[in-house]
């Protein structure tokens, strides 16, 4: 059987914002949840100024490593919402509430650094862009880490999020000097 | 590390050749700013793409469907049903995915502050649907026909009708915004959001059909538009 022309992407647009935010959209986890923090950042365009109508979502694994879903040769873990959607405000800031997520394997079983697999969206990007948000203060995971291995030394640290006194912090540079690194994924 | 995860057998998507805009389209003039410079860089999917939300039950509303009874009164314009299918790439329905859509009004105008739009809004019309696919990967909303409206790309610029789709498939490799339009606009030659797909053919797979059969006597107007995600390289199930 023949594959099926798959439908391309097109902008997300300026007027998203009548949709696709929801009230609990930055909630990964629940305001009460024991370790929760926020990773907060500003999306960036070429000349430096926030993008006020990006979109950032994330997607990650739970406290142990598993996502509540049955591709998880592991076994599924019910009850762990794992994705995370913010637009980002006025001033192009983006806030995700959150735990941090356990090791997941890489393709040969090795485990990886903690991270967050996300998507940027906003008007202007024809597609969404990919990218992921690691944690600095993980220095030993990180060090050994497949992915972060792929990338050059020079723009790693364009994915390590930095502690705050509430949490993380990244920000996300669509172009310019300080460029996000982005995934073929 | 037990045996299970010392090579984990897992299904890629491949991202498809050919399909998706470039992402540096100076045609579109927003992308300017806004599209990286760096090449994109390859790793191997992992649990954490082949993975994703498998959101809805809860957040889909009684009426959400039905765009046309999300207020007091019906809203104005042509009342048209858009429904299909959300399908992998092998022919796979994707069963109880999320679909959420927004789309101008019939004069087209966004119930957004940022549309400046010198066209009326309509009290009886929000914009926003949403709906999860039956066991089968069928969708179905109750809607109005967006209006074309106007944009400051270039002089005299007009996007054709569209409505806004976001999908999620069930894996992060399988996520899609995109835009749906319909037969026969007069607009396509002169719309770069719609030509910044290069494949013609790829690009008549964003139009609907008109669909008499399902068009309803005295009432509205159907289209029929199914919905191609990324599916997994395993071999596809033999239907002869």
């Amino acid at each position: 059987m023949a594959a099926l022309g798959q439908t391309p992407s097109q902008t997300v647009g300026p007027f998203f914002a009548i949709a696709l935010p929801w009230g609990d959209g930055p909630d990964v986890v629940s305001h009460d949840t024991p370790g929760a923090f926020w990773v907060r950042g500003t999306v960036y365009d070429g000349d430096g100024v926030p993008v006020p109508d990006a979109l950032v979502e994330t997607w990650q694994a739970d406290p142990a490593g598993r996502f509540d879903h049955p591709d998880d040769p592991r076994g599924a873990v019910a009850g762990f919402r794992g994705f995370g959607r913010s637009p980002a405000d006025s001033e192009g800031r983006y806030a995700i509430r959150t735990v941090k997520p356990g090791p997941v394997p890489y393709v040969d079983g090795r485990p990886q650094a903690p991270h967050l697999v996300v998507s940027v969206l906003s008007r202007g990007l024809l597609d969404r862009v990919t990218t992921r948000i690691y944690f600095a203060d993980e220095e030993e995971a990180n060090a050994v880490d497949p992915v972060l291995a792929a990338v050059p030394a020079e723009r790693r640290g364009t994915l390590l999020a930095r502690r705050t006194a509430e949490g993380y912090h990244l920000d996300i540079h669509l172009q310019g000097p300080d460029e996000t690194v982005f995934f073929a994924v | 590390m037990s045996n299970a995860l010392e090579r984990l057998a897992l299904p890629r998507y491949p991202r498809p050749e050919d399909v998706h805009p470039p992402l540096d389209f100076p045609d579109y003039r927003s992308t300017a700013l806004r599209h990286p410079k760096e090449p994109l860089i390859g790793v191997p999917q992992t649990l954490s793409e082949i993975t994703g939300p498998l959101l809805g039950h809860g957040r889909v509303g009684e009426l959400d469907h039905d765009l046309t009874r999300q207020h007091p009164e019906e809203p104005q314009g042509q009342r048209i049903i858009v429904y299909g299918k959300v399908l992998e790439s092998g022919g796979r329905p994707v069963p109880d995915t999320l679909v959420e859509i927004w789309q101008a009004n019939a004069g087209g105008r966004y119930r957004h502050d940022g549309d400046q739009h010198p066209s009326p809004l309509d009290p009886n019309y929000t914009g926003l649907g949403r709906c999860l696919t039956d066991r089968e990967g069928n969708y179905k909303f109750i809607t109005i026909q967006p209006g074309a409206y106007p944009w400051g790309n270039h002089p005299n610029a007009w996007r054709p009708a569209h409505i806004h789709f976001s999908l999620f498939g069930r894996a992060f490799t399988q996520r899609l915004v995109t835009q749906m339009y319909f037969p026969g606009d007069p607009l396509f030659p002169f719309d770069p959001i719609f030509n910044s797909v290069r494949d013609p053919k790829a690009r008549e797979r964003m139009i609907s059909r008109f669909d008499l059969d399902t068009t309803v006597p005295d009432w509205a107007l159907a289209y029929n538009w199914d919905i191609v995600l990324r599916g997994p390289d395993e071999t596809p199930p033999d239907v002869d």
